[in-house]
């Protein structure tokens, strides 16, 4: 059976190159930088060389990237840290409601600890507006987290404006650009951002490596892992050496063909979006039209219940998600959808095509394939009959069933 | 074959074991799906996870449920130590002046938010007296951490007197956690927490011959711990952030490694220790060995960590001399957090300056053999006779 993977806003695979240059730091060079000796020494230049590619992806300085285990780690270090050590200054913090649970689960952790949130709404593609976030600023406004591009529906947010306001104020701004790391430019000083996630298995690096960009001067202190002096008493525990190495040859590619790369991307992606929307009735396209990620297709089907739709594609061989993120057994459809204003029984038809550098035309032609027939299928099975909608809408907890768990 | 390289720094980190890097390697290229997707390539990957959980509760003697996987050691240590919910009285922590700084540091950050910490002193051989842990209980104590084979020295503390204490007063209504830094122990010394009664033990995949940056955590049914990491919600929401599956599955087989034949690794590692120690002893006059007596019979001694002082000569200069040789170990933890000269351990045990300052560090793997072990021996005199000429 054919096999198509659609699915590389939760993870991709790790490049030849990037694997290949990881084993040699699993076998050979397998000392702990921490280390005197030479095994020590020479990991510790390679984790020092991993630094400066990272560094150097993003228009930053070596000192500036401290590494950790991935986009949550870095996250939460980034936001924990700038809330404890200003709180003396003000507790205010303002984030948006499309963030990842990452950012979303942390800043409200803080809720309970005294300080106060903002989150702020998103229009109907999903994204945050400059005046919402200039009334929302307070004199105790401390922190201001706003993802660079929503991991499910693509929108890019208008990082450049709401940093720059905060930055205007002396606020300390931090963005998670897990997603749009390797498929957009991402530069810290062009951003104007002070604080910077990035994720290693998103950009066809290993999983379980991350880094954290700080800017020389922020406000920021390690409120999460203490112990030995590692990362210059950023970050303790050991270095997950291997993955550092990778996560650095990740950096490289991934700016290295960013132009031709999204190039190709975009293209395959209007060409995705544009016979969805043709050949299949009842079918929208969420999120942003223009200001996505050019690899980022993601749409509702009426009358379809997500979790059905996707088995059926698995089953013939397309790796597909819903775009709703659960924690845990929650029953709750994706909090960016419906912070969107998309109701309940659609949201729950979402379905989320998320593009990589492996993928070909022919990959489209054959979802255009299978598709409308699972569609035309599902549809005829559901109970959220599209004659009759105004049962759908009244049948909401009907449709309650379980959602997926995509990140 | 002449020897040319000796690597005696295993509790610094281990070199992968072969079997490791393969099932590193295939998840890096084969198995690339996020474990929290609901498709084929998800579900392989978490099947790989799930695979690990179980060899590596196996190893343990516990349930997979039980085993939350992290980025380190140094994290599980703080996840224990930070997440351990203090309770409606709980405003109290024992620990000892010989863990290791991630236990330490991470007791620090108990006191800056108002937690009383004791640090339990530590007899010249780097053990714990029991009862002086009985003695320090309060009403008020609601965590114990008290690590199993200290990295410097090799001293192996009490934990079945411990464990009788700590059991003495959770019979009296004592509601205690206990938290066990197991990291230089697992896969030299029998390990099992369930029969001891620890609430949570850490350990670590690179000293076992698995790979850097993944650790693990044992958390006993029904003990109340919070994360520090929030997010998606993985590891029972006690560790968000997508799984590393390369270095989990590394784990994984690290860990059949030693529920297979990890009730092995004292016995072969003993002779080597033995030898080496013996052997310096007698050839490098004024040497003495820090920590426990080894021998066979003392329970307090660690098979596999020798630390061996030179007094009147430096530490790093002796490491750095024996590099020359190809002989690498170290002065102490790896990861000293690099802010007071001289090992803490040491000087909790109170050994004299000139002790500590010459003190360096052995430590073996079952990997070793008693060639080169003879090797570092005889240049370990060498290299002791040729500084003394020097600044002696
Ligand atoms: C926007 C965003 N932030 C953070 C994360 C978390 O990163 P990681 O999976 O490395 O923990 C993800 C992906 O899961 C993400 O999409
Ligand atoms: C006793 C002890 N605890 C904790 C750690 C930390 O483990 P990791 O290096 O995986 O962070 C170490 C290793 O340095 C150790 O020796």
């Amino acid at each position: 059976m054919r096999r198509v993977y659609f699915d590389h806003s939760a993870t991709t695979p790790v490049r030849p190159e990037v694997a290949e240059e990881m084993q040699k730091y699993l076998t050979e060079n397998f000392g702990n930088p921490t280390s005197l000796h030479y095994f020590g020494r020479q990991v510790r230049k390679a984790v020092e060389e991993a630094r400066e590619k990272v560094a150097a992806s993003i228009g930053a300085k070596p000192d500036e990237i401290v590494f950790n285990s991935g986009g949550t780690e870095s996250d939460n270090m980034a936001i924990h840290g700038v809330a404890m050590v200003n709180k003396n200054r003000g507790n205010h913090i303002i984030t948006s409601a499309v963030e990842h649970h990452a950012v979303l689960n942390t800043v409200k952790a803080l809720g309970k600890q005294g300080f106060t949130i903002t989150i702020l709404p998103v229009d109907k593609y999903g994204m945050v507006s400059v005046d919402d976030l200039a009334n929302a600023i307070t004199d105790k406004t401390i922190l201001i987290s706003i993802m660079h591009a929503n991991n499910e529906v693509g929108t890019i947010q208008p990082i450049k404006e709401l940093a720059a306001l905060a930055r205007e104020k002396g606020i300390i701004f931090h963005t998670d650009a897990v997603q749009s790391m390797g498929k957009i430019p991402v530069n810290v000083d062009d951003l104007g951002v002070d604080l910077l996630t990035i994720s290693g298995h998103k950009i066809y690096g290993p999983k379980g490596v991350g880094a954290l960009y700080i800017r020389k001067g922020t406000r920021w202190r390690q409120t999460l892992f203490h112990g030995g002096a590692q990362e210059r008493l950023r970050r303790a525990g050991t270095e997950n050496v291997p993955g550092i190495i990778g996560l650095g040859r990740a950096c490289e590619l991934a700016v290295e063909n960013l132009e031709k790369e999204s190039a190709y991307l975009t293209r395959l992606r209007d060409k995705l979006i544009k016979s969805v929307l043709d050949n299949i009735p009842h079918t929208r396209l969420t999120g942003h039209p223009t200001m996505r990620l050019p690899n980022h297709a993601s749409f509702c089907f009426e009358f379809i219940e997500g979790e059905s739709m996707l088995l059926s594609l698995d089953m013939k061989g397309i790796a597909a998600s819903s775009g709703s993120a659960c924690t845990s057994g929650s029953l709750e459809p994706s909090h960016v959808l419906l912070s969107m204003g998309i109701p309940h029984e659609l949201a729950h038809g979402s379905i989320r095509i998320t593009l990589g550098r492996d993928n070909t035309e022919e990959d489209i032609d054959y979802f255009m394939e299978v598709m409308p027939p699972i569609v035309e299928r599902l549809r005829a099975m559901s109970p959220l009959d599209q004659e009759n909608e105004f049962v759908a809408e009244s049948s909401c907890a009907a449709c309650k069933v379980s959602s997926s768990c995509h990140r | 074959m002449a020897i040319r390289e000796v690597y005696l720094d295993n509790s610094a980190t281990t070199r992968p074991l072969p079997e490791v890097v393969r099932a590193v390697v295939d998840a890096l290229e084969n198995n690339y799906g996020n474990p929290s997707s609901l498709h084929r390539k998800g579900v392989e990957a978490g099947r790989v996870v799930t695979r690990a959980r179980e060899a590596v509760a196996a190893s343990l003697g516990v349930a997979p449920a039980e085993i939350v996987f992290t980025g380190a050691g140094s994290e599980a240590v703080n996840l224990a130590i930070k997440g351990a919910r203090p309770g409606k009285r709980g405003r109290h922590v024992i620990t000892t002046a010989v863990e290791h700084h991630a236990v330490l540091n991470a007791c620090a950050q108990l006191k800056e938010q108002g937690i009383e910490v004791t640090v339990l002193p530590v007899d010249a051989a780097g053990v714990v007296d029991p009862e002086r842990l009985a003695a320090e209980l309060r009403d008020d104590t609601y965590l114990v951490s008290i690590m199993y084979v200290n990295n410097e020295v090799g001293a192996v503390q009490p934990l079945v007197e411990i464990a009788a204490v700590i059991g003495a007063a959770r019979k009296a209504g004592r509601r205690l956690l206990w938290h066990v830094d197991a990291v230089q122990a697992y896969g030299k010394l029998p390990l099992r927490p369930r029969e001891l009664g620890v609430d949570l033990l850490s350990i670590s995949a690179h000293k076992v011959h698995g790979p850097k940056g993944v650790g693990a955590l044992y958390v006993a049914p029904h003990t109340p711990l919070q994360p520090l990491v929030a997010g998606g919600g993985q590891e029972w929401g006690l560790r968000s952030g997508t799984e590393n599956v390369p270095g989990i599955a590394g784990f994984g087989v690290a860990a059949e490694m030693i529920a297979r034949e990890g009730h092995l690794a004292a016995d072969r590692l003993r002779p080597l220790k033995k030898r080496l120690v013996e052997g310096i002893l007698a050839a490098v006059p004024g040497a003495v060995l820090n920590g426990p007596a080894c021998d066979k019979e003392n329970p307090r001694c660690a098979p596999h960590i020798a630390n061996i002082s030179f007094p009147g000569l430096r530490g790093e200069i002796l490491v750095h001399s024996l590099e020359g040789r190809g002989i690498y170990v170290s002065t102490g933890s790896a990861c000293s957090s690099g802010k007071k000269p001289g090992s803490h351990v040491l000087q909790a045990m109170g050994l004299k300056e000139d002790v500590v300052e010459g003190a360096i560090r052995f430590s073996l793997s079952i990997t070793n053999t008693e060639e080169e072990i003879d090797y570092a021996v005889k240049n370990t005199a060498a290299v002791v006779e040729e500084l003394r000429a020097l600044y002696g």
